[in-house]
């Protein structure tokens, strides 16, 4: 017998939680079919998590219905999410012609990381697009260009670094209606792989508390910039600390969810809980960085290193 | 002696020729071994000067694995590396380069259009000592002293901390910034 996930028809972060459910009800070694035909739309962190799901049942036979609305369809193929499906799953449904064209708002197509070398690859693919669509669509500065490169570079190590297997990346701009009501940019990373709990958990300097677990394992790597690394080499765990001064600097938000947590920073503009526990449980870290557009008369950027000593270097 | 590395060559002799970001601590690893071996073959020059130029990203694991690794090199008593200065630097180099010199409790010179800057760790006093020597060097102890309107041993201590920390150089009875051309102040 196959057990049937269907997708909701619009597929972020927060809908995605009832797949994660649905999976986690599932008993292992059983056919799964992941039926996507009403799905309408679906964000970067949907379409990377998808991809995730076989991976974090690798013995289970896992099917993919595709979307029937045309549009959707083919915009998931020019997002390059097809392809990759179709690595993964058993797709059911038809595949539209792979033409050419690119979407105005695809930053990255959904990438597969598993060694450096892919990052240097989506950090080199991006730096092109990324001034028209992050200066020219969201009206950000032009600094936010070198600083959106590093971010999505730091976040995609964290595969290479951590996950113990490959994970996928996407970068999209969409109409951010919740909340924001404007267009925003976001990055999204997810993998199936060992999660912060565990990874924290290697290293020789851990030590278990009685409230150790996937939220405190988050706090402790998002928060307070902990890393398996940390014993031996006082430069690490820099990653993440330097996405939070970048969605700091940038009015942005950073969402982590790993194994049965997630960690929300984000500014005012957001009602996200800080901390969620008690979420079904699913491998590895999936992450999101929000970045919205910028509104004729807003606020500038705050300014860069506002806790270092360091003088601000005077305009050239 | 002084020594000119320029980044964007090492990385791409080392790396791949084609890259000319500076991202993934694997990279940073990479191209810190290749200066500290060119270092080493040159034997120890006074000032090694590293160029970003040619680096158009720079993320916080390379800064940290580039600019602190070797920094630490060079602040650690039992070094006789001379001085490591740096050029080229972009702004958007500095937000991550910043980053991990205050996880370090580190500080940089930095040459920009002819005029040094200093980054990173220092507090306001130390900066100010720099400041003396950086505008009057080569500035002798009690010159030094008598610009700042303090006590002279108070001068002499902060140059002794900012030479430890490699941020001075003694030259002609007084200390000058590591890469100043002699001639010039």
């Amino acid at each position: 017998m196959t057990a049937v996930i269907s997708l909701p028809a619009s597929l972020d972060e927060h809908t995605f939680e009832q797949v994660f459910t649905d999976l986690a009800a599932t008993p292992l070694g059983s056919k799964v079919l992941v039926d996507a035909r009403k799905v309408r739309w679906a964000s970067p962190f949907g379409l990377t998590a998808l991809l995730c799901l076989p991976q974090s049942r690798p013995d289970d036979t896992m099917s993919f219905a595709l979307p029937e609305l045309h549009d959707t369809l083919t915009y998931w193929q020019r997002a390059g999410f097809v392809h990759h499906a179709a690595s993964v799953y058993e797709l059911h449904g038809d595949v539209p012609r792979q033409r050419a064209e690119h979407e105005r708002n695809v930053l990255l197509e959904v990438t597969p990381i598993t060694e450096s070398d892919d990052v240097h690859a989506v950090v080199g693919r991006i730096q092109q697009k990324a001034t028209d669509i992050l200066h020219g669509q969201l009206h950000l500065d032009a600094a936010v260009t070198g600083a959106f490169g590093m971010t999505l570079s730091e976040a995609c190590q964290n595969i290479v670094e951590h996950a113990g297997m490959g994970g996928w990346v996407a970068v999209q701009t969409y109409n951010y209606a919740k909340t924001l009501g404007r267009r925003v940019v976001q990055i999204a990373v997810c993998d199936a792989g060992v999660g912060f709990r565990r990874s924290l958990e290697s290293s020789p300097s851990h030590r278990r508390s009685d409230r150790w677990g996937d939220a405190s394992a988050l706090e402790d790597a998002v928060v307070r910039a902990q890393s398996r690394f940390r014993h031996g080499d006082a430069g690490r765990g820099q990653g993440l600390a330097g996405i939070r001064r970048f969605i700091g600097r940038w009015n942005g938000k950073l969402s982590v969810r790993s194994g049965s947590a997630r960690i929300v920073i984000a500014q005012g503009w957001d009602d996200d809980a800080p901390m969620t526990e008690g979420l079904a449980p699913f491998p590895g870290a999936q992450m999101q960085i929000l970045i919205p557009e910028r509104l004729e008369g807003a606020a500038p950027a705050r300014p860069r290193g506002a806790a270092s000593s360091t003088r601000t270097r005077p305009a050239r | 002696m002084t020594m000119h590395i320029d980044l964007g060559t090492v990385l791409r002799g080392t790396v791949c020729d084609l890259y000319s970001n500076l991202v993934t601590r694997p990279t940073g690893a990479a191209v810190r071994t290749a200066i500290e071996r060119q270092v080493g073959e040159v034997g120890i020059p006074v000032v090694t000067t590293i160029d970003f130029s040619q680096v158009q990203l720079l993320d916080f694991s390379c800064a940290d694995e580039i600019v602190a690794k070797l920094l630490l090199q060079y602040v650690d008593e039992a070094s006789p590396r001379g001085y490591l200065t740096f050029r080229g630097l972009a702004d958007s180099h500095l937000d991550p380069i910043e980053s991990v010199l205050e996880r370090h409790g580190l500080a940089l010179v930095s040459w920009h259009e002819g005029e040094a800057e200093l980054f990173g760790h220092v507090d306001e006093d130390e900066r100010m000592h720099w400041e003396v020597v950086r505008d009057h060097g080569p500035v002798s102890v009690s010159a030094a002293a008598s610009i700042l309107a303090v006590e002279e041993r108070h001068t002499g201590d902060q140059f002794t901390r900012l030479a430890k920390r490699r941020l001075i150089m003694p030259r002609d009875d007084g200390y000058t910034v590591p890469g100043t051309v002699r001639g010039m102040s």
